[in-house]
């Protein structure tokens, strides 16, 4: 089970310029949470500073209880881009949090194998990148991702790049990849379908940044249905009330 | 049949006719230039001469020869080796970058010619002036080849490998230094030609054997079928090595392969 992920009075800036203020929210241990928010309001701004990339003005990053503030490393994050290194296999790229970690070649690449098909990846492990249609990257780099072994998980807009038909199966999968994984997660989108269709809870930031309004979280939504009926609650009137709220903390 | 099956049906064209049929072509119109003597043969050899040097001097030739490729290519690995230390201190350290480049610049603007006598002078007549400055001419390209490869690298790539805890040393070997592999064969398929040049261009000046030094000799004795055949050796030469630096790309990049294929 993974632990749970907290930030605290979170104030983040870019380039001298306040881009959050005052972020506080927390994401229980197993818990899948979504943070929404207009282009540019700072929600990539927020990610790396969970994942440690960057040092926050004020405020603290705590998983587990633990504070991991400006530590890279101790959360994992999928970037927007799947980020598969176009030199390397399938295999290869996979097992790279392996050998960064000092996991002998050989080894490294037993173990991710491993894990091929349990990602519907069986076959590919001797393939490029190039080689590999847009859901099938994003599986890769998800196990990539798993693969880092940290008990929360930050994906940023991980499916903006694939169509339509791809995208919903594969949040499909995902859902029950969490859920098999028992993984804290936090999703970043700025599509509320796409949120109401895999949080429990939805985190809504809202702000200005570029007209020196900093972004704060405007809203929390919680999500009342169990994940493995979002597929049917989706078309519900509830997730319909539920959109409209997030819709309306937006607006 | 379909379109697509007609022209999967159909022969790939022959990439090699048109260069061939050119080459021939210029070949055939030198050969009928100086034999209806439009140019005297004593001014411009033709084809025909030239081969007859190339075989009747081969032994000698090829003696010279392999003086030269030995010096172009210990040249071009100092150049290469010198250029990837360069490199990879510009890279790490911005104060190396911003105190090399000026002088990395102003190196390729110095002509072989001036710096060839001067090594002579200073290092004698042997390898060692000939090597250097194959070295200094083949360099310039690795550097600034790696340099804009290292740089290339998506500054996320860099973000997610830091995310896995990577040292700052794992991110140059898994990220930055395969990412600079094509920029690295780009610029040492321009080294490649410059390194059999300048290996030339240094015996030419000064020295007791190998193909510039053997040009000189043939030039004065106004032999020039034979100086059209050291000509063609060095063409030969520097198309090898650069089919030699071909090679050794597609064998470090498997990865290329099959993104022509999936262009393709």
């Amino acid at each position: 089970m993974g632990e749970a992920l907290e930030a605290r009075g979170l104030t983040l800036s870019w380039e001298d310029q306040v881009v959050v203020e005052g972020l506080s929210l927390t994401v229980p241990a197993g818990g899948l949470a979504c943070l929404v928010g207009r282009s540019g309001c700072g929600k990539t701004t927020v990610f790396h500073a969970l994942a440690g990339l960057t040092e926050p003005d004020a405020g603290q990053v705590l998983l587990g209880g633990r504070d991991v503030t400006g530590r890279p490393g101790q959360v994992a994050y999928m970037l927007q881009k799947d980020l598969l290194l176009d030199q390397r296999t399938i295999v290869d790229n996979v097992a790279l949090p392996l050998l960064v970690r000092g996991m002998k070649k050989a080894e490294a690449r037993e173990k991710a194998a491993a894990e091929f098909a349990r990602f519907g990846l069986a076959g590919c492990e001797g393939l490029y990148p190039c080689q590999l249609s847009g859901g099938m990257r994003q599986r890769a780099a998800l196990l990539r991702t798993h693969l880092m072994d940290c008990q929360a998980v930050l994906m940023d807009e991980p499916f903006s790049a694939l169509d339509a038909l791809t995208r919903n199966d594969l949040r499909d999968w995902l859902r029950g990849m969490i859920d098999e994984l028992g993984l804290t997660c936090m999703v970043v989108t700025h599509d509320v379908d796409e949120a109401v269709a895999l949080a429990d809870d939805i985190y809504v930031l809202a702000g200005d940044p570029a007209a020196g309004r900093p972004s704060r979280l405007v809203g929390e939504v919680p999500v009342p249905a169990p994940r493995a009926d979002r597929a049917e609650f989706a078309l519900s009137d509830e997730a319909l009330a539920i959109k409209r709220r997030v819709l309306k903390s937006l607006a | 049949m379909s379109n697509v099956e007609q022209r999967a049906g159909q022969r790939a064209p022959r990439t090699w006719v048109a260069p061939t049929v050119t080459v021939v072509a210029v070949l055939l119109l030198w050969q009928a230039v100086v034999s209806f003597g439009l140019v005297p043969s004593f001014l411009l050899p033709s084809p025909t001469d030239v081969a007859l040097a190339l075989v009747t001097d081969a032994p000698v030739l090829s003696q010279h020869a392999l003086v030269t490729v030995g010096e172009a290519l210990i040249g071009l690995a100092c150049g290469v080796a010198a250029g990837f230390l360069i490199a990879c201190l510009m890279e790490r350290f911005a104060v190396v970058r911003r105190a090399l480049a000026p002088i990395v610049t102003v190196s390729q603007t110095i002509p072989t010619v001036a710096i060839a006598p001067l090594l002579v002078l200073w290092l004698g007549y042997g390898m060692l002036p000939k090597v250097l400055l194959v070295a200094l001419t083949t360099f310039f390209p690795i550097t600034v080849a790696l340099a804009e490869g290292f740089a290339s690298v998506d500054p996320d790539t860099v973000d997610l490998m830091r995310t896995m805890g990577a040292s700052r040393m794992q991110v140059f070997r898994y990220a930055k230094l395969p990412a600079a592999a094509g920029s690295f064969f780009s610029g040492l398929r321009i080294s490649a030609t410059y390194a059999v040049v300048g290996a030339v261009v240094a015996e030419w000046l000064g020295g007791f054997e190998g193909l510039g030094v053997y040009m000189t000799r043939v030039r004065k004795s106004y032999s020039y079928d034979q100086m059209f055949a050291v000509i063609v050796i060095i063409s030969v030469l520097s198309l090898a090595l650069m089919g030699l630096v071909d090679a050794l790309e597609r064998w470090c990049m498997p990865w290329r392969r099959a993104e022509r294929k999936a262009t393709s």
